[in-house]
């Protein structure tokens, strides 16, 4: 187990060191976010008095929620993306030659990704703030919200983590970001789900994002709903994920 | 095949000076095409990306439609304007990469050695995007009617569209030929991308200015030329012929495109001064 830790410590460690040293890889992780949650609470807030909108604290703290949690959706493809540049600068194959415990370097790769979001969440939460978002929630609420981050950024980085290793270049970085970036976006992102019309309502009501969504929001309103749902969808979306990218490292570890 | 034509371009008598710069154009115009054509994964992400997002938006932001004094009663009708200057966001990107990776291999210094003018490479190297620009602004087009949205000021109204659309495409092209000369790699090229694209949020492109409740946004918004692109755009879908909307449109795609190619060729000439 201790080799299972050893390894999981130093591919984590390098992945958050390659982070904070590259300001090409850490300035769009953070910016990007920060774009999304001005130009949405921004742009958008007249979106708020759209007949029967209904969010108390306000139409910044309904859309800090969607961009918090995309966030921690984006910890995960991003480091998705470093994977499959690890893969294709020759690295990773080191990697599993020198690691005793391969299951290790998910694990890495995984916490990297955690502690990359903690540094974006905590940007976009502190913008949020400075930007007048209200907060109704209690701490064990707002804890809830955190571990809903959580769990998101963990289901994203084991997918990413999956299709980096299956596919073991650097072109896989559309396949990793682009199912994510639909799924989040097929959710009920700018106006509640019963405010949706047409095919959007539809697809949006099957989308499991978009109960997490709901249940994010609910929390931070300080009038919960659907928060078991959601950890349970997590839940189940982590195990599957995780299988999958078990079954990509063994991929990479077939292929040499 | 460029090299050629600008070898071939040496020996012509002084008086065939304008028609040889002709040549060298269309002969560098014609590899930027061929090759931008056989990069099938840049035609076709740069197209869907936008149409996605079309897609999903015109869709999740219907009740925008509700907010009074909104300008019409279909979404898609307000925001078709936003992939066509989206598109040609990326655009720029096709032009600078491509541009980019002739500096880096050394093919531009190869040009360097020959009679080849900057004027005829620079233009010549932004015919791919332009052809990209052209098929993109098409698609757009025949997808917004397919998907329902009505263009109020006609057919004619629809080729105005298209015009004013290749034009910000090259606009856009230009300015990433620009930043491909002034950097010389593909990676600082595709690094500006996010800041075209903030230009985009931080426009009228999900609302008219005058709904925007934000006073800072809408101030941001209305110093944003990207917001004229997109009104002057959207003018001709759900106004009709509006002057004032088309003239600050063309009028700040034509300034795009000026400045960036003025700045282009001084720094064009830098990297073809013969050492």
């Amino acid at each position: 187990m201790s080799r299972f830790f050893n390894v999981a410590r130093g591919v984590a460690w390098r992945s958050i060191h390659n982070t904070l040293v590259n300001p090409a890889i850490l300035v769009p992780s953070i910016v990007f976010p920060l774009f999304f949650l001005i130009a949405f609470a921004g742009g958008l807030s007249r979106i708020s008095d759209v007949p029967n909108f209904h969010y108390p604290p306000g139409y910044t703290s309904f859309q800090f929620v969607f961009v918090f949690l995309q966030s921690a959706a984006f910890g995960g493809v991003f480091t998705g993306f470093a994977i499959a540049r690890d893969f294709d600068s020759g690295f990773a194959r080191r990697l599993m030659l020198s690691a005793p415990r391969r299951s290790g370097i998910i694990a890495g790769y995984a916490i990297g990704a955690l502690l990359r979001w903690a540094l974006t969440g905590t940007v976009v939460t502190i913008a949020a703030l400075i930007a007048g978002m209200n907060v109704y929630g209690s701490a064990s609420q707002l804890f809830g919200l955190l571990g809903l981050g959580i769990a998101m950024n963990m289901v994203a980085v084991l997918w990413a983590c999956g299709v980096a290793m299956f596919l073991r270049t650097e072109q896989a970085g559309a396949l990793i970001q682009m199912p994510v970036f639909v799924l989040l976006f097929l959710a009920p992102v700018y106006v509640p789900i019963t405010l949706l019309e047409g095919w959007i309502h539809d697809v949006a009501r099957l989308n499991p994002v978009t109960t997490v969504l709901e249940a994010g929001r609910g929390l931070l309103a300080g009038s919960p709903v659907k928060v078991a749902l959601a950890f349970a969808g997590l839940l189940v979306a982590g195990a599957i994920m995780g299988t999958f990218a078990r079954l990509g490292l063994a991929s990479a570890e077939k292929a040499g | 095949m460029a090299v050629d034509a600008a070898a071939g371009a040496a020996s012509l008598p002084r008086s065939r000076q304008t028609a040889s710069l002709l040549e060298q154009t269309l002969a560098v115009g014609r590899r930027s095409v061929v090759r931008t054509s056989r990069q099938r994964a840049l035609l076709i992400f740069p197209m869907v990306f936008p149409l996605i997002l079309f897609a999903i938006n015109g869709s999740a932001l219907s009740a925008a439609t509700k907010i009074p004094r909104f300008p019409t009663d279909n979404y898609r009708d307000f925001l078709i304007a936003v992939p066509f200057v989206q598109g040609a966001m990326f655009v720029s990107i096709t032009a600078g990469v491509d541009l980019a990776r002739d500096i880096e291999t050394g093919f531009l210094n190869r040009l360097a050695m020959t009679p080849l003018r900057g004027e005829a490479l620079l233009v010549g190297q932004l015919g791919g995007a332009l052809v990209l620009g052209v098929i993109q602004a098409v698609v757009y087009l025949l997808v917004a009617l397919a998907t329902g949205v009505t263009i109020v000021s006609g057919v004619g109204g629809a080729l105005v569209l298209l015009i004013l659309s290749v034009l910000i495409s090259f606009g856009f092209a230009s300015l990433g030929g620009l930043l491909a000369l002034r950097f010389g790699t593909g990676e600082a090229v595709q690094g500006i991308f996010p800041l075209l694209f903030v230009t985009l949020f931080l426009s009228s492109s999900s609302l008219p200015r005058n709904l925007i409740k934000a006073d800072w946004f809408r101030e941001v918004a209305t110093y944003n030329p990207v917001s004229y692109l997109l009104e002057s755009i959207r003018s001709l879908v759900i106004t009709g012929w509006d002057a004032q909307a088309l003239i600050l449109g063309f009028g700040f795609a034509t300034v795009l495109l000026v400045v960036s190619l003025a700045f282009s060729q001084s720094a064009m000439r830098s990297r073809l001064a013969r050492r």
